[in-house]
């Protein structure tokens, strides 16, 4: 840790928030995407699962069974943005100039998580809005409320700093894809649109026991003011497990002789 | 070598470095004394970037010891990072910041303090050109641009020993000029600078010491006089009239190169008299006719030739380049 650990971090987010302001495309698609999805499950799904949500959500709207799933696609969408960013700073050859500087080590990186992590969230907060616009109507308290937002930032983080090692990694930006297609399509096969009863047993036995199954529920329930069970700290294990392993990754790739 | 009283400002012993089976540097003993322009000279796959690389600190060595401005590079990386300065062989700018944005960067990661560090931003743009540009985005910018403002980031800190890993290559002729320039002035402040080059005329121009590196070993060293000195001449090129007599004549001497399309050989050789009546008496008895004759007072071309045993322009092999370019990143 060296002495200019926050300043040098500090400059960092600087950085990373300049190039968000001044080429928003990705932000506005990050938000942008799965807002169309929301309207989209909404609007053509909404009449015909209304039977099957009330049978695990009782009370609750399609709209109020999906919001979980929409705020990770927009947590998914944020992480494409970050480990395109952090490819190219690798491939453009600044981090190798970075490198050479006597700062502190990483502060890039936590600059690009920092940065992406502020930029999810306002992105999450964006499509939880528009939500409330089509119809979401949640029972949750002000602390349910804090869970809410400690759990999607914690699964941020996990997912930021795994994109930051992935963009490390990849030798080109389409290297990045294939974990953005999967950080993309996981929701998909769980809990998020629909409930994991109707799925084949393959699928649901994958539904059950993926990661992001957890948190969806926890956050659902959350929202839902629905009792919990042991779903929350399945989702904080799952979370904390993915930070610990992205940041360790991510060091762990920024650190590595870059021609080995 | 040339018993320089300074200090050395970079000095390296027995640097090994490989990348799986393939030795890129193989024992390479350098010596840098400080204010001075060294020139690494060789062509591709030689090593040059794995040695800048091992320099300043982005890589590791295998084998052997080096240190920069007194810190050594394995031991005291952060004490050389304090005082280098890197400009790779890619420019390593933020193509997304404006030119300005870029340097303020530098500034603010080098602590100036808000108000020192736009000035210095400021002064960089101008003594770089860049004060047009300063506010469009760096990856409108041309090669040449691109090049001074990464040269013009490296400066931000005020390092003292500047890395320069092939700094014109890419550029054309106008802005090679200008670079050349920059960086001649920049060792009129004292620092000292470590250049590779495969351009034998750039080591010529900038460097006072010149390392002519081959197969990862420095297999000369010395000012250009001294290169120079150690061949006896330049060379002689002829031309013939047909491919006929070129074949002939090249099987019968021992080119340094030879050119199909102009029907040229070049020969080592300096050019005098009677060296010149001994080469015409050889081609008469064979009966090769020679159209025209040149002599070539001698040039880096020539030491390379010499001490290599091939002209610079033919890299040993061009497997190992990629291997440098995978270590720029």
């Amino acid at each position: 840790m060296s002495a200019y650990t926050f300043t040098d971090s500090a400059t960092m987010f600087r950085r990373d928030l300049r190039h968000t302001i001044r080429y928003p495309v990705m932000l506005i698609s990050s938000v942008g995407v799965p807002i169309v999805l929301l309207l989209l499950f909404a609007g053509v799904f909404g009449g015909a699962m209304k039977t099957a949500v009330a049978a695990v959500a009782p009370g609750a709207s399609y709209i109020d069974y999906i919001v979980p799933g929409v705020m990770l696609m927009a947590i998914g969408y944020g992480c494409s943005t970050t480990a395109l960013a952090v490819n190219r700073d690798m491939t453009e050859g600044i981090i190798a100039r970075f490198k050479t500087m006597r700062i502190a080590r990483t502060s890039v990186l936590t600059g690009h998580v920092v940065g992406a992590v502020i930029r999810t969230l306002l992105a999450v907060a964006v499509t939880v809005g528009v939500s409330a616009l089509l119809g979401f109507r949640p029972h949750a308290s002000a602390l349910a409320w804090l869970g809410v937002l400690g759990i999607v930032a914690l699964l941020t983080l996990a997912l930021t700093w795994l994109s930051v090692a992935v963009g490390l990694a990849a030798k080109k930006p389409e290297g990045t894809t294939s974990f953005i297609l999967l950080v993309q399509v996981l929701p998909f096969v769980s809990s998020a649109f629909v409930p994991t009863v109707s799925m084949v047993a393959g699928v649901r036995w994958f539904a059950h026991n993926e990661p992001f199954s957890p948190v969806i529920d926890t956050i659902r329930g959350l929202l839902l003011g629905h009792p919990l069970g042991h779903t929350g700290y399945v989702a904080v294990a799952w979370c904390t497990g993915l930070a610990v392993l992205g940041f360790v990754w991510a060091r762990a790739m920024f650190n590595r002789d870059p021609s080995r | 070598m040339n018993g320089t009283t300074s200090r050395p400002a970079i000095s390296a012993t027995g640097l090994c470095r490989s990348y799986g089976e393939h030795l890129v540097l193989n024992g390479l003993d350098l010596g840098v004394p400080e204010g001075t322009i060294f020139a690494l000279l060789g062509p591709n796959g030689a090593g040059k970037t794995t040695t800048v690389n091992i320099l300043s600190t982005l890589i590791g060595a295998d084998a052997g010891t080096a240190t920069v401005a007194g810190h050594d590079v394995a031991r005291d990386p952060d004490g050389v990072r304090g005082a280098i300065g890197v400009t790779g062989q890619f420019s390593a700018v933020d193509g997304l910041l404006t030119g300005r944005e870029n340097l303020i960067l530098m500034a603010d990661l080098h602590k100036f303090g808000k108000k020192a560090g736009r000035r210095r931003a400021d002064d960089l743009l101008a003594r770089f050109d860049l004060v047009e540009a300063a506010t469009k985005p760096a990856s409108t910018y041309s090669g040449g641009m691109r090049r001074r403002l990464d040269l013009a980031m490296t400066l931000v800190g005020s390092p003292s020993v500047i890395f320069l890993d092939e700094p014109t290559t890419g550029l054309d002729p106008r802005s090679r000029r200008t670079m050349w320039d920059t960086i001649r002035d920049l060792v009129s402040d004292g620092v000292t600078i470590f250049l590779t080059t495969q351009n034998l005329d750039e080591a010529d121009q900038l460097a006072g010491r010149i390392g002519v590196l081959d197969h990862g070993r420095l297999v000369a060293e010395g000012t250009s006089a001294q290169l120079k000195a150690r061949i006896s001449g330049g060379h002689i090129e002829l031309t013939f009239a047909s491919a006929a007599e070129l074949n002939a004549a090249s099987r019968m001497l021992q080119a340094m190169s030879r050119d199909d399309d102009a029907l040229t050989l070049q020969l080592p050789g300096d050019g005098s008299v009677r060296s010149l009546r001994a080469l015409f008496s050889r081609l008469d008895d064979a009966g090769i006719e020679v159209a025209t004759v040149s002599v070539h007072t001698p040039d880096l071309d020539d030491v390379f030739f010499a001490v290599t045993g091939r002209p610079a322009d033919q890299s040993p092999s061009d497997q190992h380049s990629d291997n440098e370019l995978e270590a720029v990143k």
